[in-house]
């Protein structure tokens, strides 16, 4: 079992010329917690995600793992040192079947993939662990169709199949449950629970029954700016969350 | 699951008529059909090993005719100086691609689309413009070979069977091992990265040396295809690295079906036997055979093999 990792931004800015998309972010995510990220459209937090997992540079500022600077380490490498993606817009590999994609992150996590003989549906060193990961996603019966034939909801598990699979220290969730059923929905955030504790979790999500069901903490994201930081309880009495944010909506 | 075992008895069919090929010919005494077969073979080769890196790397390169003439030169250069020994000219053929390879791909792999189609482009004409301007190997006139690669004991290539057979078998060892590569992590990895990039970094895979890798296992295999057109032919000229004849393997490679290896066999077979017999119907062949291409390219978008697979189901 690896241990549990924490991450911390210091004075994050992300400048796009005039457009100011993550504005002096200081985030402080304990080792183990789930913390989620909320916000009206438009406020920055797939982008803060992008910066969390090194697909984007911050202008200025300090991203911190177990206190260690990882803020000009590349998106890869990060990977390696325990950060795991999910990603808004479904990104799987379309012309693979879910056993495939699951097993290449498996891979990937080992570090084996200069070995150019034997097949890697023919290494059950790969495979059972990649089937283990369908099933808790409940795509076991669905390992082998075509990505590309999963319906929206499947896709959206297989994405966080291959993000778990990485076997991560810290897990960068942007909106898991995007475009899902009710039913999967549910589904999904009952795994992520059982999640909880195991790793270190980020979470962006609008469905915020979820949000405040499943987060110990929870940022507040406004325009690029982190406006409270607090337990459920604390955020949903927040008069400044109150109004910038949650205001029309009935929580 | 279907197509793909209707597309290994169909590799098995053409590969065993490769294989007896040479003795139908002999029969009917037309030793010149072998020295044609012969041709097929290299460029099918050349477009298998065009494929790994255009199917399954997403990597269009139009510079690959730089390793047939990497590999052609290096049997020409060393017969040049004395060196007649087959095994040192495949040794340095397939080193020589290598190293060439490792060349043009460090600086070209890490761009995608039509920046890497061209970056590989200008090192192909770049090589080709060397190898018209060096004068002692005969710059634009090309260079004749004294002999053909000799491997001792295990004789020579100068019988054009011999030569036939030996083509042959490195054709089925490349398709062999390549299809060995592309089910595993290597091969995987790959067409992971072409699939789907920022997914491969998301998981820790760093696309450059992957690619990197796939480029010149490709380019050596072709240049191996390169010695043995050296060795077809005893003479090698620039036109052989001339972007054109990267376009023509390209076409073999898209022809047969890019992503499924075997299919550079047809295309190759295809576009060497439309070149073959056009010519001799009108000078002018290339008029009819830029259109039965195009028809082809346009109505076989899974290549060839994919066009029988599809006549066969509506078919039934």
């Amino acid at each position: 079992m690896s241990g549990l990792a924490s991450l911390a931004t210091e004075n994050l800015f992300l400048r796009f010329g005039g457009l100011v998309a993550t504005n002096n972010v200081s985030l402080d995510v304990r080792a183990g917690e789930l913390h989620a990220i909320i916000g009206p459209n438009g406020a920055g937090k797939t982008t803060l995600i992008s910066q969390l997992a090194g697909n984007l540079r911050p202008t200025s500022g300090c991203i911190r793992l177990n206190g260690e600077d990882v803020t000009t380490v590349p998106a890869y490498e990060r990977a390696r040192l325990g950060f795991g993606r999910s990603f808004q817009i479904t990104s799987i590999f379309r012309e693979f079947t879910p056993l495939q994609n699951v097993a290449l992150a498996v891979q990937a996590q080992r570090g084996n993939e200069f070995r150019f003989w034997k097949p890697v549906l023919d290494d059950v060193s790969v495979t059972v662990p990649a089937l283990e990961i369908l099933d808790r996603v409940g795509l076991g019966k669905r390992a082998n169709v075509l990505a590309s034939d999963l319906a929206h909801g499947e896709k959206r598990s297989l994405e966080l199949a291959i993000a778990l699979a990485t076997q991560p220290k810290l897990l960068l969730l942007d909106e898991p449950t995007a475009g899902m059923g009710p039913d999967e929905s549910v589904f999904i955030v009952e795994l992520l629970r059982k999640l909880k504790g195991s790793v270190t979790m980020v979470l962006v999500e609008h469905d915020m029954d979820a949000v405040f069901s499943l987060a110990d903490r929870i940022s507040v994201l406004v325009y690029g700016e982190i406006v409270a930081t607090g337990t459920p309880a604390e955020i949903r009495a927040n008069a400044a969350v109150q109004s910038a944010y949650l205001g029309e909506d009935e929580v | 699951m279907f197509f793909r075992s209707q597309h290994s008895k169909a590799i098995l069919v053409v590969l065993l008529a490769l294989a007896v090929a040479p003795v139908i010919a002999h029969l009917f005494d037309d030793v010149f059909y072998v020295g044609l077969l012969t041709r097929v073979l290299i460029f099918a080769i050349a477009a298998v090993s065009l494929d790994l890196i255009v199917g399954y790397g997403g990597m269009l390169s139009l510079g690959h005719a730089v390793y047939i003439g990497v590999g052609a030169y290096s049997v020409g250069i060393l017969s040049f100086y004395g060196i007649d020994n087959g095994f040192i000219h495949f040794a340095t053929a397939v080193a020589a691609s290598a190293l060439m390879a490792l060349l043009i791909g460090a600086s070209s792999v890490r761009t995608s689309g039509i920046h890497f189609i061209m970056i590989s482009l200008a090192f192909g004409q770049m090589f080709y413009y060397l190898a018209v301007s060096v004068n002692t190997f005969g710059g634009d006139d090309g260079l004749r070979i004294g002999g053909s690669s000799d491997f001792g004991p295990f004789g020579d290539l100068s019988d054009p069977v011999a030569l036939y057979y030996v083509c042959f078998v490195v054709l089925v060892l490349v398709l062999f091992a390549l299809h060995q590569l592309v089910q595993s992590p290597f091969g995987m990895t790959l067409r992971g990265i072409r699939s789907n990039e920022p997914r491969m970094v998301s998981i820790g895979v760093s696309p450059f040396r992957y690619r990197l890798t796939g480029f010149v296992i490709s380019g050596m295999i072709c240049g191996v295809a390169g010695a043995l057109l050296a060795n077809q032919n005893l003479f090698i000229s620039p036109a052989s690295m001339h972007w054109s004849r990267s376009g023509e393997i390209m076409i073999m490679t898209i022809l047969g079906g890019m992503g499924s290896l075997s299919g550079g066999v047809l295309g190759a077979a295809v576009y060497v036997g439309l070149e073959y017999f056009l010519s001799r119907l009108t000078e002018h062949w290339q008029v009819i055979m830029g259109p039965i291409i195009v028809v082809l390219i346009l109505y076989a978008n899974r290549g060839v093999f994919g066009m029988l697979s599809a006549l066969k189901r509506a078919g039934k």
